[in-house]
């Protein structure tokens, strides 16, 4: 009776969504108050019964209904309540009742944190909105219904791909969601202000704070994604290039492009075309992730089941909603009033150099996880565009942007002069260049030019930072000493966007020193030992006490024991695991690891090989964490700027528009 | 650069967004009709091309197509620096341990010490295995990507190919059906090639 409800509630959404989609919006056309009004209560109603439906399979899963076909399927009595709930999102079904679930808590959000938005503009939003998500439920309630009963009823589920069963991916897909999800708040807000013919910075200044939360999310997402796959999948690496991962970093690139552009539109109001562009290439980069990891168009190591009908059904949705709105920015986008002049030499061009670098990247992502579509398409037979294509990529493009990214703060908007900007940066280049040399002679570099160039880039960005924080203190009451003593005042008042920008950016610095040091350095070892074996790597010694078995509460795991000694102190006790499910499938190796902030070290248990004997992988990798440190860096300093007090006041006080006016004029 | 210029210049440039979507999403259909996982081959249903190859731990042997006559084979592409590889490996394993099914590998575009570590440190799976650094019977067999693994009839005939790893799922519900199939076909009779 519960599952039936829930899907009863869906179909209900979808007719407040057809509703949603229409009725506001043609409010906004002929100033019609009360159908601009129903925007909001939509808004609400649309998420209440989202909400319920999600709520209904929730409980299918903990109480184990294997009459619900996607339960039985994906869940099992033994499985620990914890994995029962995060097992809703497990697969393709649910993540997609998740998926609308967050859209229609942005939604409900947008109506709640609006309330300065002129009414035109919020109805135009949230029928944008309406429209997005009759196209998921349509998708949910036609193709993929995780309500769908089975007969006969089971006795027992199959329970939930191991791979899954872990707490880091138990929070990884909703995150990531979050983050997809959230940038249709932006392209919402880009597709009303096209249908309005208005863009002007005020668009901008609504349109940046949703921008920003949902690049947090996607950046926590992507960071989650990435250490899960570190060590669970028990290969050691942390990012692969695989289709999925590329599909959640490309949104990624253009957010943060779009994030860059929204503030050159909302302080200079130019670049607008282009930021609409950008918003609009967000969403649709995560439509077309979700395209890809659902259609079964690219194989990949966590694709979804694949279904011919559901791709082409995404397909249909994708041409509609991005065809769509490339055709209004088509049709609009050249009757934008002309921003403000700039100079080649401007905080303006920097930022869109930092634009193009990043759609550039973004490009070259997205051909080369095509690229075995594109090949087979025209016939130049079958290539695979594997890592070293894609590194090479990362490691060409990403110095241009972090020696842009070292100078774009302190250029000045409008116009600056090569020898102010010189005056100001001569000591962090300076040093720079001294950092650069002495990396280059030392001996732990020695031959590894890549270290060097690593080094220095993150060097430059911290150097280059603190002359800009220098910069601010200096212009404080009581000079840089008396700014660095009230630096707590300073975030608490205006400041903390700037010092969002300053933590984000030093997080890209502690990012390139992980990605240097864990590449260059970390040693990996396929050794055979025996119980009692010793083997020494970088320095550490590896003692193996053998391995008992172990049972879980739905597996069963052979345990290994090893001690991990630096010359004669114990420094960690480590326990692999290789674990069988009873639900059947791959055995799963659950590797052991001593997290350090200078160095993991990590044990993997592969194959008995006999007598006591195990094939294990030994590995050591350092700085590896600071990858993930400089993605929080970058999410705290997201959250700094969308908590600054400016929004909160821009709302109160701004004078809003009469867009509706306007919009009966266009 | 400055939008002043925008009043002037064709708004066609504001057309390319649209375009080169138009592009992508043809491309995107094409590859809907295309499931990499189930039209893999033209050579399905033809037989083995001819190769021959160094047995990767023991040069003196080779390894060829009369190698795949006579009884129904696995042939496994695999490469030490391929991480699905790895996962596959296990599986691999267990194939070898529970089925009659002759496993052989070919071991493509790696090196010769890596790809003997692998075997060393994780056991051998195969009954011999093919050493193809150059991709010479790569190109022949059509291999785009590692892993792949070709089912072939006791003919010598191409059956099936498996792209990307072989999981539980897999084997389970396409290979060991097909290869039981094919196990209790008679050796001498012609065989209708199916897709």
């Amino acid at each position: 009776m519960i599952p039936e409800l829930g899907h009863f509630a869906l179909i209900i959404a979808l007719c407040i969504a057809l509703v949603q989609a229409t009725v506001p919006l043609m409010g906004s056309f002929n100033g019609n108050r009360p159908w601009m009004e129903l925007a909001r209560p939509l808004a609400y109603g649309q998420l209440t019964f989202i909400a319920f439906s999600f709520a209904c399979l929730v409980q299918a899963f903990v109480v184990s209904d294997f009459s619900v076909a996607y339960v039985a399927v994906n869940s099992n009595s033994l499985l620990p309540t914890m994995y029962k709930i995060s097992a809703v999102w497990g697969a393709h079904e649910g993540s997609l009742l998740l998926w609308v679930l967050m859209m229609a808590g942005w939604g409900a959000a947008v109506a709640l944190y609006s309330k300065n938005l002129p009414l035109a503009m919020i109805a135009r939003v949230i029928s944008v909105q309406g429209m997005v998500t009759i196209g998921f439920l349509l998708f949910t309630l036609l193709t993929s219904n995780p309500f769908d009963r089975l007969f006969p009823v089971p006795p027992e589920g199959r329970d939930l791909n191991p791979l899954l069963q872990d707490p880091g991916l138990a929070i990884h897909p909703p995150m990531l969601y979050m983050g997809y999800v959230g940038f249709s708040v932006a392209f919402a807000f880009a597709i009303a202000a096209l249908i309005g013919g208005k863009l002007d910075a005020a668009w901008a200044r609504w349109s940046r704070p949703w921008t920003t939360v949902a690049w947090i999310f996607l950046t926590i997402g992507i960071a989650l994604g990435s250490w899960w796959a570190y060590y669970e999948l028990g290969w050691g690496g942390w990012w692969f290039w695989d289709p999925v991962e590329n599909a959640s970093l490309m949104p990624w690139l253009i957010g943060t492009a779009l994030l860059h552009s929204l503030a050159v539109t909302e302080k200079r109001a130019a670049f607008k075309s282009w930021t609409v562009l950008l918003a609009i290439a967000a969403f649709s980069l995560s439509l077309l992730g979700t395209f890809l990891v659902r259609s079964g168009v690219l194989t990949s190591v966590h694709a979804f089941a694949t279904d011919p009908t559901r791709g082409a059904f995404i397909l249909l949705f994708l041409c509609l909603v991005i065809g769509g709105s490339l055709a209004l920015y088509a049709w609009r986008a050249p009757s934008v009033s002309s921003g403000g002049h700039f100079d080649l030499l401007s905080r303006e061009s920097s930022l869109l150099m930092n634009n193009l670098l990043f759609s550039a990247f973004t490009i070259l992502v997205l051909f080369g996880t095509l690229a075995p579509l594109i090949y087979e398409a025209f016939g130049w037979g079958k290539i695979s565009v594997g890592f070293p294509w894609f590194n090479k990529m990362f490691v060409a493009l990403s110095p241009f942007m972090v020696l842009l990214l070292g100078i774009g703060p302190l250029v000045r908007w409008k116009h600056d002069a090569v020898l102010r900007l010189l005056g100001k940066l001569w000591p962090a280049l300076l040093l720079t260049i001294g950092v650069a040399v002495w990396v280059a002679q030392a001996e732990f570099a020695a031959s590894h030019l890549w270290v060097t160039v690593g080094i220095t880039l993150a060097a430059w960005l911290l150097l280059s930072h603190l002359t800009v924080l220098f910069e601010r203190l200096k212009n404080r009451p009581g000079g840089v000493v008396g700014g660095l003593k009230s630096i707590g005042d300073d975030v608490r008042g205006g400041g903390r966007g700037f010092y969002g920008m300053l933590l984000a950016h030093l997080g890209v610095a502690v990012l390139i020193i992980g990605i240097t040091m864990v590449s260059t350095f970390d040693v990996e070892h396929d050794v055979r030992m025996s119980p009692g074996d010793s083997y020494e790597l970088a320095g550490y010694r590896f003692e193996f006490l053998g391995a008992t078995a172990v049972d879980g509460p739905n597996y069963n795991a052979d345990r290994g024991h090893f001690l991990v000694y630096r010359g004669e102190d114990t420094v960690a006790e480590l326990f692999p695991e290789k674990r069988a499910y009873m639900g059947g499938g791959m055995p799963m190796t659950e590797a052991a690891i001593d997290a350090g902030f200078l160095r993991d070290i990590y044990v993997s248990l592969g194959e008995h090989v006999g007598d006591g004997d195990w094939a294990l992988r030994l590995y050591y990798k350092p700085y590896v964490r600071w990858i993930w440190l400089g993605a929080i860096f970058m999410a705290i300093g997201g959250l700094l700027a969308v908590t600054d007090p400016r929004y909160r006041a821009a709302r109160v006080t701004a004078p809003m528009p009469d867009l509706a006016g306007s919009a009966v004029k266009a | 650069m400055t939008e002043a210029s925008k009043k002037t210049s064709p708004p066609w440039r504001f057309l390319v967004p649209l375009f080169l979507f138009g592009a992508l999403a043809g491309l995107l259909l094409y590859g809907l009709g295309q499931d990499p996982r189930e039209v893999p081959s033209p050579l399905i249903g033809k037989a083995a091309p001819e190769f021959e190859l160094p047995d990767l731990l023991d040069p003196s042997r080779t390894l060829s197509k009369a190698d795949l006559l006579g009884q129904v084979s696995l042939v496994n592409v695999w490469a030490s620096w391929c991480s699905a590889c790895r996962a596959e490996h296990g599986m691999l394993m267990e194939i070898s341990r529970r089925s009659d099914v002759q496993l052989l590998g070919l071991n493509w575009k790696d090196g010769q010490a890596e790809a003997r570590q692998v075997i060393r440190m994780s056991g051998n799976p195969y009954r011999m295995i093919g050493f193809d650094p150059d991709n010479n019977a790569g190109i022949d067999w059509g291999v785009y990507g590692a892993p792949e693994t070709f089912v072939v009839d006791r003919q010598g005939i191409i059956r099936y190919k498996q792209i990307g790893p072989i999981d539980p799922q897999v084997w389970q519900q396409t290979l060991a059906p097909m290869i039981a199939k094919l196990q209790s076909e008679p050796s001498s009779l012609p065989t209708q090639p199916e897709r």
